[in-house]
């Protein structure tokens, strides 16, 4: 055994070191544990101090000592790699173990060990943790806004269906591969339109069902007798054609009576709420605002001046204001600007709003991947003999699109986290009937648990979607 | 010229569509307005307020004009930015350098704190430490002195107010010293440049900008002194400080929330910027035989911050738009004040809206000049 120089620790006197510096760092360790977990304090016969900062010296001493390069041991050589490389990351490390040893039996009593379950009013909640019967008793209201309790199934049944035909995609065969892009566009919204105008609203908004119904089918059935070469453009002009025709010019006692859909009552917008408003709100902005937002970042890079001007306007504007603003827009100046008998649903207006508002973010992060996107790849499209809508269609689109996954992820997780601020219009989401029953007398001074729950909620749900979009980013990786 | 109809087209179709919009929206507006008996005009502004803001950085009550109060809204909310950005930016740069820390425990803390805190709304955040976290502080009775002299209470932050005798001869003080130390820079690096000869600028810099305000108290005849806040008795079981300086809890929440959810956002760019630097940069500086320090201020830190920079002002605008919630905990801000209470005072929904607006869009585009103009500065210039 050579000599110990205990100022330089080195590796040939590896295993006194070793078991010296592990000593001091578990016994640094132990006294933070038990002064957290049993409130026991070893050191209590120092001064407070002294007894406050030992811990942190007794382990820096200990990290110290088995901080030895080229040990031979793997597990000390990965422990120093990792936490351990200079004094100051060994401090450091201390302080992260020692802050979560401190944090642990705090956040654990309140959560569950000194929370209430059980009963159905305030007075089970009499610990010190938290009061999980608040949420429980307010569960229906923090789900489903205002929205009748006997009516709830309706907006329960439209969400599972919509969920079931959201994973069509799955299940899809080769086969029908190639008609999902023209299914998720275009039908699957309209289905969900459908299922949240007639299903939860439970009556006519907008227009009569019956009418649109009846339309849609005839322009189909003389669709097939179309030469292909303008059904594009009779799909764009008769449907709305026959639509107008049925409502104002044809029939109309009699179909009205076949348009309301008996025994569902009508709940207005005003009643929906909770986190199913929040999903209905961010399902309509995305879907609105991913066109919108293309059509703009095309606009942007178009080579008519003046479709170029009014796009960097548009873009602009809205990216400049904030979104609060705009929700202000909407329920106050916005209805000054329509006729004064036209009347839009505070809901549709919000969700304008809202679309109007990310699509010109949506219109920059497509931008950025048109711009990313090499000239010979617009070239050759050319050259091809393409126009201008198939070349975009066919060449550009999609590589760029494919480049912007992340950016237009990061677009959408904001829409959601976004759609609280639909309280400046009266609406209440998740966060604004949080803030109802916060202030309802009976359950006053649980607003901790109330914003707790609905942050893991929102935690879930935003970094579920980061972690899609990273696998889809990864799945439709190219190298170029 | 040739001018061709499948170029003028289009154009044409969508300036007509957009004119026809706007015409009509202008049209029903005027027609509105006509029928409600409202005349458009910004003659308001001039008008006496009569409301009162319970937070102003400049003097003002109800007596005062509209004008006055949009003046108000806007001066509270540059507070809250500026303070949400130093804050945002000091905590940002720290967990991105975090991120990229060899030490596993740090590199996981600061990931967590990342993910923890940018994928909860922002308005969450807000209310979560307006009524939840600031709620549970101690009433200004049974409040701790921090350093025995603020106290951080439920109804706000109260710290001492500095007082000073001859603020004006201080101020140039620092003033001088800030163009000494340019001065002397400029002439070290032009030694350099052609003698090769370094100065320690930082050591030079380091002694003028104390000594210089430290002069002007033994000669200048500055004094400073402080004003300690004092418990107040309003009523039996109603206290408050008097003196001082205090901070209204919505501007601590606001500040708090606003500056953990952007540093999240600030850390990312910062990570991406330093990672967007090569390794062959880092190792080409250090064989060129440049000190670890030498090689992240020389070499690494000039190109990260190029990469930086960009998204970062795209955080700072963002910190800028959100601070408009303040509407939702009631700090006076520019949406509260003014496309709130001044909005429901006179019913002049078209002009406050677009005022406010507009004062929104002319900060976000002041900011994204300033910094155009500095990532311009820092560009690399070509020779």
């Amino acid at each position: 055994m050579s000599k110990i120089n205990f100022l330089k620790p080195d590796k040939s006197n590896l295993y006194t070191f070793l078991y010296l510096g592990s000593f001091l760092f578990f016994v640094s360790v132990l006294d933070v544990l038990l002064n957290s977990f049993f409130s026991l304090n070893l050191t209590g016969f120092l001064p407070s101090f002294l007894s406050f900062l030992l811990p942190l010296i007794l382990g820096f001493i200990g990290l110290y000592f088995i901080r030895i390069e080229l040990s031979g041991i793997k597990q000390l050589d990965l422990l120093n790699k990792h936490i351990n490389t200079n004094n100051f990351n060994a401090v450091l490390s201390l302080l992260i173990i020692f802050i979560i040893l401190k944090s642990i039996p705090p956040i654990l009593s309140w959560f569950f060990i000194d929370a209430s379950f059980a009963g159905d009013s305030k007075d089970v909640c009499t610990g010190t943790g938290a009061c999980w019967t608040y949420i429980k008793v307010w569960m229906r209201r923090f789900m489903y806004g205002m929205y009748p309790n006997g009516e709830q199934w309706r907006i329960n049944l439209s969400f599972i269906a919509l969920a079931l035909l959201g994973s069509v995609g799955y299940f899809a065969t080769d086969r029908f591969k190639k008609y999902l892009t023209l299914y998720y566009v275009v039908i699957y919204p309209f289905i969900a339109f459908l299922f949240i105008f007639f299903f939860i609203s439970g009556g006519p908004v907008f227009f009569d069902f019956s009418y649109g119904i009846i339309a849609a089918i005839l322009s189909i059935i003389i669709g097939f007798f179309i030469p292909s070469k303008f059904k594009f453009y009779y799909f764009l002009i008769v449907p709305f054609a026959l639509y107008v025709l049925l409502k104002y010019f044809i029939f109309y006692e009699e179909l009205v009576e076949l348009g309301k859909l008996d025994g569902l009552n009508w709940v207005e917008t005003g009643a929906w709420g909770g986190l199913s408003l929040t999903f209905i709100i961010s399902f309509f902005c995305l879907i609105f605002c991913f066109p919108i937002g293309m059509a703009f970042a095309l606009g942007r890079r178009s080579g008519f001046p003046l479709i170029r001007y009014i796009s960097i306007g548009f873009i602009e504007f809205w990216r400049g204001v904030p979104l609060i603003t705009v929700l202000f827009m909407s329920a106050v100046m916005f209805p000054m600007f329509l006729p004064a008998d036209f009347f839009i649903d505070k809901l549709v207006r919000c969700i304008i709003a809202i679309s109007l508002f990310e699509a010109a973010y949506v219109a920059e992060v497509i931008r950025g991947g048109l711009q990313a996107l090499p000239r010979g790849q617009y070239e050759a499209a050319k050259s091809l003999g393409m126009g201008y809508w198939r070349m975009h269609i066919f060449v550009i689109l999609p590589q760029a699109l494919k480049l912007v996954i992340p950016g237009i992820a990061n677009t959408f997780l904001a829409l959601v986290k976004d759609t609280p601020l639909i309280f400046v219009v009266g609406l209440l989401e998740i966060v604004g009937m949080l803030n109802l029953a916060k202030t309802n007398p009976e359950w006053l001074g649980f607003a901790m648990e109330g914003y707790v729950f609905a942050a893991i909620i929102f935690w879930i749900i935003c970094y579920a979607m980061s972690k899609y979009s990273y696998n889809l980013e990864q799945k439709y990786k190219t190298d170029r | 010229m040739n001018f061709k109809l499948k170029d003028i087209g289009p154009q044409l179709m969508t300036v007509i569509a957009v004119v026809l919009v706007f015409g009509f929206f202008t049209y029903n507006a005027q027609v509105n307005m006509e029928n409600r008996g409202i005349d458009f005009g910004y003659g308001f502004l001039s008008q006496e307020s009569s409301f009162d803001v319970q937070f102003s950085l400049i003097e003002y009550d109800g007596s005062h004009s509209y004008f006055r109060a949009y003046l108000v809204g806007l001066l509270n909310t540059i507070l809250v930015s500026v303070i949400g950005i130093i804050l945002a930016t000091i905590l940002g740069v720290l967990v991105g350098i975090a991120r990229l820390s060899p030490n596993y425990l740090i590199n996981k803390f600061a990931a967590f704190y990342v993910e923890f805190f940018r994928n909860i709304p922002l308005l969450l955040q807000i209310f979560f430490w307006y009524f939840a976290a600031l709620r549970a502080l101690p009433l200004p009775q049974d409040a701790e002195a921090m350093f025995g002299i603020s106290f951080l209470t439920i109804k706000g932050l109260f710290v001492p107010a500095f007082i000073w005798e001859n603020f004006n001869i201080f101020f140039y003080s620092i003033v001088a010293a800030i163009v000494a130390i340019i001065v002397i820079r400029t002439h070290a690096r032009k030694l350099q440049e052609t003698q090769g000869k370094q100065t320690p600028v930082l050591l030079i810099s380091i002694g003028l900008i104390f000594i210089l305000p430290l002069l002007s108290f033994l000669i200048g005849g500055v004094r400073l002194s402080f004003e300690v806040p004092v418990l107040k008795q309003l009523a039996t079981t109603s206290f408050i400080y008097e003196g001082g300086v205090s901070l209204p809890p919505e501007l601590i929440a606001l500040a708090l929330s606003l500056s953990l959810y952007t540093a999240t956002f600030i850390a990312e760019c910062v990570r991406a910027g330093i990672q967007g630097v090569g390794k062959g940069q880092k190792e080409a500086a250090a064989s060129i035989g440049l000190t670890q320090n030498q090689v992240l201020k020389l070499v690494v830190m000039p190109q990260a911050l190029r990469i930086i920079i960009p998204p970062t002002t795209n955080q700072y605008l963002n910190l800028t738009k959100n601070s408009s919630l303040a509407a939702a905990i009631a700090y006076p801000d520019l949406v509260l004040v003014f496309a709130g209470t001044a909005l429901m005072q006179t019913g002049k929904a078209i002009e406050i809206v677009s005022i406010t607006m507009f004062t929104y869009l002319s900060l976000s585009i002041s900011i994204s000049l300033f910094m155009n103009w500095y990532n311009n500065k820092i560009a690399i210039t070509e020779k």
